[in-house]
């Protein structure tokens, strides 16, 4: 590799994506846009791994982010501990459903395209900013979402110059949308979302927000084949974080369990099913 | 029509030299040293915008002294290197050893085969981990790469700056020692320096994976003393 030098004209400046195109590196999410194959969903079959439900929602200092672990191909379970969820920066944190090997192959050309930015320009991106990135991401991999590897992201973060935390919801062709409250996406997306809106109040405390979080893939899972619940005997639970003006955090594992032990003891001794 | 003068190689090389000399010579100069958590850097820079250290990867920093203009383009340049290697490969196999000897060909070649040398001096650190130590290359204006394991000095009047810190030096002091002793040796005996005239920035372990943090405002007064 050599040194990537350019002439003034020519500089990519602190945009990744576009400093990869100069060298000619190839990246999965701008590898479609050949002759349109056939399209609709499951046009390329159901060989390939999907990644299903996220959700996001607000809570007074900040927001919070989780998603199930599990990834199919078909009626087939793929991998039980898969990651959803991820840092984007500092201060932010991205989700995804849909595709799993180019939306897993997206977060990453995201999170160095933050990271890439903030060095060369030595300032970070606003919130606003890096949604705007991420949309743009999700709009050159329209021609693969239109032969069925769709990736729906959900982008949330802290916004430092606003003081508080904000959602943004995208669309297979980039279009991204900012939510007042909460959000969920992937194909136990409309379970959760019920579960969220049922719950959920304005300005409510970190705790009460991850509970919610936590019950929300709890019905999902319940609902949903492809969303997999706590996974008692292996010890995977879904991976939960928050982003607040301290950052990004992970919730511990043991925090995950325990709620979950907690809300299916509660469960049994209301005598609700399940 | 004119014919050319011949000039010997010798001359050639001796007068690029010093013009590049003369042009880093008259900037302000750098330290960097390695203490018990980490890499210091310090740099005399009035500007807190214009930077001249700055992060290229999660163990690694860099450093210019010299035309600022040509520094950072070498910079921006380290950062797509490293983004663009970590992408394609990964993260843990992005290391300062290649990207210095990148640096050193590039300004090697500028050097012998350009009309004008490169005005500058660089530093790439990278931050040891386990059985790894500190790194600290220095590479000069045409392309001469030194491997430091202890501090290294940039700019100009190093030889009397490196003297006043080797006179201190200790291995295993702490970040406020290191600083002070940095700070003391960038001064001299007619030229005091304080909190606003510097630049600093460690690397240091306990930051996450990136390691790279710069020291700013009353942190930098409080070590400092």
């Amino acid at each position: 590799m050599p040194l990537p030098l350019f002439s003034t004209t020519e500089d990519p400046g602190p945009d990744f994506a576009g400093l990869m195109r100069r060298l000619r590196v190839p990246m999965r999410s701008t590898m479609a846009g050949g002759p349109a194959g056939p399209t609709g969903a499951g046009a390329v079959g159901n060989e390939f791994r999907h990644g299903t439900t996220v959700v996001a929602l607000r809570f007074g200092d900040g927001i919070v982010m989780a998603g199930d672990r599990r990834a199919t191909e078909g009626h087939v379970i793929a991998h039980r501990a898969m990651e959803k969820v991820f840092p984007a920066d500092r201060y932010s944190a991205v989700a995804i459903a849909g595709a799993a090997g180019p939306a897993v192959e997206m977060v990453r050309l995201f999170q160095t395209q933050l990271e890439h930015y903030e060095k060369v320009e030595g300032v970070v991106l606003s919130l606003e900013g890096k949604a705007n990135q991420l949309g743009q991401m999700v709009r050159e991999h329209l021609p693969m979402a239109m032969q069925g590897l769709a990736v729906v992201p959900l982008f949330a973060g802290y916004d430092l110059a606003r003081g508080t935390g904000r959602i943004f919801t995208y669309d297979v062709t980039g279009g991204h949308y900012e939510e007042t409250e909460h959000n969920a996406t992937g194909s136990g997306g409309r379970d959760a979302r019920t579960t969220i809106k049922l719950g959920y109040r304005v300005g409510m405390a970190r705790d009460d927000a991850v509970e919610l979080a936590i019950e929300s893939l709890y019905e999902a899972a319940d609902e949903d084949s492809a969303t997999g619940g706590p996974d008692l005997i292996r010890g995977i639970y879904p991976l939960v974080a928050t982003v607040t003006a301290d950052g990004y955090a992970t919730v511990a594992e043991d925090e995950v369990a325990d709620r979950f032990a907690a809300l299916i003891e509660r469960r049994r001794t209301e005598g609700r099913q399940p | 029509m004119t014919m050319p003068y011949y000039v010997a190689p010798e001359q050639v090389m001796k007068d690029r030299a010093e013009y590049a000399q003369k042009g880093i010579a008259r900037g302000r100069s750098l330290i960097a040293t390695v203490y018990d958590m980490g890499i210091a850097i310090v740099a005399e820079n009035p500007s807190r915008s214009l930077h001249k250290i700055s992060e290229i990867y999660d163990r690694i920093a860099f450093a210019g002294v010299g035309k600022y203009n040509e520094y950072d383009q070498l910079r921006v340049s380290g950062i797509r290197h490293a983004d663009t290697k970590g992408y394609a490969y990964s993260r843990e196999d992005v290391d300062a050893r290649s990207l210095a000897n990148l640096y050193a060909q590039y300004l090697g070649q500028v050097f012998t085969h350009e009309m004008k040398p490169l005005e500058v001096e660089i530093l790439v650190a990278e931050l040891g981990s386990g059985p790894r130590p500190h790194q600290l290359y220095h590479i000069a204006y045409e392309g001469t790469i030194t491997d430091e394991d202890r501090y290294a000095v940039l700019g100009g009047e190093t030889e009397a700056i490196a003297q006043r810190l080797e006179e201190q030096w200790s291995g295993d002091w702490g970040l406020p020692e290191a600083l002070q002793a940095a700070v003391g040796s960038l001064s001299g005996p007619d030229h005091a320096l304080g909190g606003s005239d510097l630049e600093v920035a460690v690397l240091a372990h306990g930051n996450g994976r990136r390691a790279f943090r710069r020291l700013m405002d009353v942190e930098l007064e409080t070590l400092l003393g």
